[in-house]
């Protein structure tokens, strides 16, 4: 058994020894899903009347959905009914010290290059003076409020700034958009919602201190993020710590809204349970992201570096509306094992003179399977709109398998499209360059693997991009050689 | 510094190497000629550790250890280096970024410091120059779209770097101009010490002429069927490999 199965089988185990209180069911409603567990979630988050509405008609429309079944994975059928869709958030017990801690969990976070206090935070040993998240949190806060920045918890959002949820929550992907977004809109937890006012330019990357406190937003997770007019932001999502969850179903919905000349840079890094050596467990990520470039000159991109969950779905799209507008997609999505990956995007061309960038980084070993699904649509008034892809897969290994999909739909015949392909694997001889030349096969197998993705870990924000480069490197320990 | 004795090796099941024995002092430098074929490369892969050539049988002492023990990565962190025949392309790995990687896994071997990337460029600075190496060469992926020269060169430079005890070059000579031949035969002469040794294979006298060896071995079917100085390049240049294969019929 290579190390990084044993570590993951460590941290599987480990939240189940630290126990959880015992006093949960109180905030637990039912298992299962009828509308009465919806008014029971609504009224426990306190929510408007016109929110519980929303949720009711999208469940509504959730029962009349199938699952898709045109994504190129497989798994055996979810049991709707056999979720909790509702409970407050689970505290582990605290640890005294990092001393209490796995030293496997340990090696995992050291070789991640994870901050000790940071460690500590995941960890849940109890944090000293030196990282008070709350205050380190407030100051940051603070800041963003001089400049009208609203960056708060989605229930936040919905009690202090319920004018500007109603008007952008399902504005980019409506409750009947697909299966899982419906599920979504009707059953959500909780998420982050952003907002930044005209002309402002966001100072800091968002999410970065709150990376520790975001985590136990569930399974549901809702995120919405809108710039106003030459507004910017950049929001980074997720962790690179390994992060297990006892549920197997994630299904998020993040909406992005860009006016008139807004940026929104949007980076995720992604290290969900994949499931063991075998393709037992993992977490199932079914999620839809899209954004909306609805005023002329805006821009949307996406970043994402998924090495995780047993299966992912997921296309993290842009709707080009406003003239001169800006789609890119830049991924890297690994599979190892027996992990499934269907990914992609889609690039929605509306407005005239739109442009999109579409780089797709595929890395398959062991038993991984990695799909490419894009679309680029081009809408007969998008005169001169530009799109540009690029899917490159890279193949460790004989036993995996990279799949590209490419759909194209044009209607204006001024637009300009160019589309490259590539499958390489990583050969034995480069391999042996490198041994040669004094690196072990773990480093060799990271350095090719990351010129591979180079142009994607280009756009990361630079920790970010670090602690990624890191993350692929563990996630491929043992699958060479 | 370098002993093998009596070795042989194979790929699957053709046996290529059938007893080679060859000493290698410090401070010597050895060239190894012979026809196409005839196992060069694959004693050069043995020595470094290639896994698809499997020994059968003989030894290979490297200072007094034995060599054939050692994994690829440690044999070239104890100095053993392979200026490859064909060297590969990696592509999106920059090449200057590569080597300092070499470097530091070399030094961090060896109880040394880890250069930073200031300091390592101070340190290929005078190597470029030795080496008449191109500055946008540096910035390229490890030898991605480089001129079957440019290849050579790159790898006597990555050399020059890592100032290896033992340098192994397969046919280095071969595809370079008149010019780059003499710029790499300068870089290996610049590493010429007491300290440190060479296997030099190659098909021509003119290298020779640059690198000039203390012995030289001729390598036929996998043994090798004459040894001498350096006079026998040039009787090999004036009379073809035929010559060593009739006298040896006639043995
Ligand atoms: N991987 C391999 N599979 C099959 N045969 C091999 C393999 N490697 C080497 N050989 C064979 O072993 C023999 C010796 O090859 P080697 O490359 O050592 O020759 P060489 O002396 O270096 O020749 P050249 O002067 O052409 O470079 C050749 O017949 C070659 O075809
Ligand atoms: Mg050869």
């Amino acid at each position: 058994m290579s190390t990084e199965t044993r570590t993951i089988e460590e941290l599987a185990t480990q939240e189940y020894k630290y126990g959880f209180v015992t006093d949960v069911e109180a905030d637990t409603v039912p298992r299962g899903l009828n509308e009465d567990t919806i008014r029971q979630i609504s009224a426990r988050k306190g929510e408007p009347e016109w929110l519980l509405e929303w949720r009711l008609r999208s469940y509504r429309t959730w029962l009349t959905l199938r699952d898709p079944d045109w994504a190129n994975v497989k798994h055996d059928p979810i049991d709707y009914q056999d979720i909790i869709y509702y409970s407050a958030p689970r505290r582990p017990k605290t640890l005294k010290s990092l001393d209490e801690m796995d030293p496997e969990i340990r090696k995992t976070f050291e070789k991640l290059g994870i901050p000790v206090e940071e460690q500590k935070a995941l960890a849940g040993v109890a944090v000293d003076a030196v990282f008070d998240s709350v205050s380190v949190a407030t100051t940051f806060k603070g800041k963003l409020a001089e400049l009208g920045i609203i960056f708060c918890s989605f229930s936040d959002a919905v009690r202090e700034h319920p004018e500007l949820v109603r008007q952008y929550l399902g504005s980019v992907v409506p409750y009947s958009d697909n299966f899982y977004a419906a599920l979504n809109s009707a059953v959500f937890s909780d998420g982050s919602f952003c907002y930044v006012p005209k002309g402002v330019r966001c100072p800091m990357e968002l999410s970065t201190y709150f990376r520790i406190n975001a985590q136990n937003t569930g399974q549901f997770e809702r995120t919405l993020i809108v710039a106003d007019e030459g507004a910017r932001v950049s929001y980074l999502e997720g962790c690179t710590a390994p992060m297990r969850d006892e549920n197997q179903l994630h299904a998020a919905v993040v909406e992005l809204v860009a006016l008139e000349g807004a940026t929104i840079k949007y980076s995720t890094v992604q290290n969900w349970y994949p499931g063991d050596k075998n393709g037992k467990g993992g977490i199932f990520n079914f999620v839809t992201k899209r954004g909306h470039c609805r005023g002329a000159n805006s821009k949307i991109t996406w970043t994402q570096v998924e090495t995780g969950s047993a299966i992912t779905w997921k296309y993290p799209s842009c709707i080009l509306q406003g003239d001169n507008s800006v789609g890119e997609f830049y991924s890297v999505a690994v599979t190892n094992n027996y992990q499934q990956a269907d990914t992609g995007t889609k690039m929605i061309h509306l407005g005239k003179n739109t442009r999109s960038t579409i780089v797709s980084k595929g890395i398959s070993a062991g038993h991984g399977q990695n799909t490419y699904r894009g679309m680029v649509k081009i809408g007969k008034n998008a005169s001169n709109a530009r799109n540009y892809s690029q899917c490159d897969s890279l193949l460790i290994g004989d036993q995996c398998g990279a799949h590209t999909f490419p759909y194209i739909e044009v209607k204006n015949t001024s637009s300009q499209m160019e589309h490259e392909a590539s499958t390489s694997k990583i050969g034995e001889d480069q391999i042996f360059y490198c041994r040669q030349r004094g690196l072990s096969t773990e480093d060799a197998v990271n350095m090719i693997v990351s010129g591979f993705c180079k142009e994607v870990f280009r756009e990361l924000p630079m920790e970010f991009a670090v602690e990624a480069q890191k993350l692929l490197g563990v996630s491929l320990e043992g699958s060479v050689g | 510094m370098l002993e093998i004795k009596n070795l042989r090796a194979r790929v699957g099941n053709k046996e290529i190497l059938k007893g080679i024995d060859l000493v290698v002092k410090t401070g010597e430098v050895h060239a190894v000629m012979g026809p196409n074929g005839s196992g060069k490369s694959t004693l050069a892969g043995v020595l470094a550790g290639r896994a698809e050539y499997e020994v059968i049988e003989g030894s290979v002492t490297y200072d007094g250890h034995d060599l054939l023990a050692l994994e690829p990565e440690e044999r070239a962190r104890e100095g053993i280096f392979l200026a490859f025949q064909y060297p590969v392309e990696i592509p999106g790995v920059n090449n200057a970024y590569f080597l300092k990687a070499a470097l530091n896994a070399v030094r961090k071997h060896r109880g040394e410091p880890e250069l930073d990337a200031m300091e390592f460029m101070a340190l290929i600075r005078g190597k470029m120059k030795l080496l008449d190496m191109d500055q946008a060469l540096m910035s390229r992926p490890i030898n991605e779209g480089f001129s079957g020269g440019e290849k050579k060169r790159n790898e006597i430079f990555q050399m020059a770097v890592l100032e290896p005890t033992l340098a192994i070059l397969d046919e280095t000579d071969s595809g370079l101009d008149i010019d780059a031949l003499k710029v790499v035969a300068n870089g290996v002469n610049a590493l010429r010490s007491p300290e440190r040794s060479a296997i030099v294979v190659t098909h021509y006298q003119r290298l020779l002429n640059y690198i000039v060896p203390d012995y030289v071995h001729v390598l036929s079917e996998g043994r090798i069927v004459r040894s001498g100085g350096k006079e026998l390049a040039l009787e090999l240049e004036d009379k073809g490999y035929g010559w060593i294969e009739t006298a040896l019929e006639r043995a």
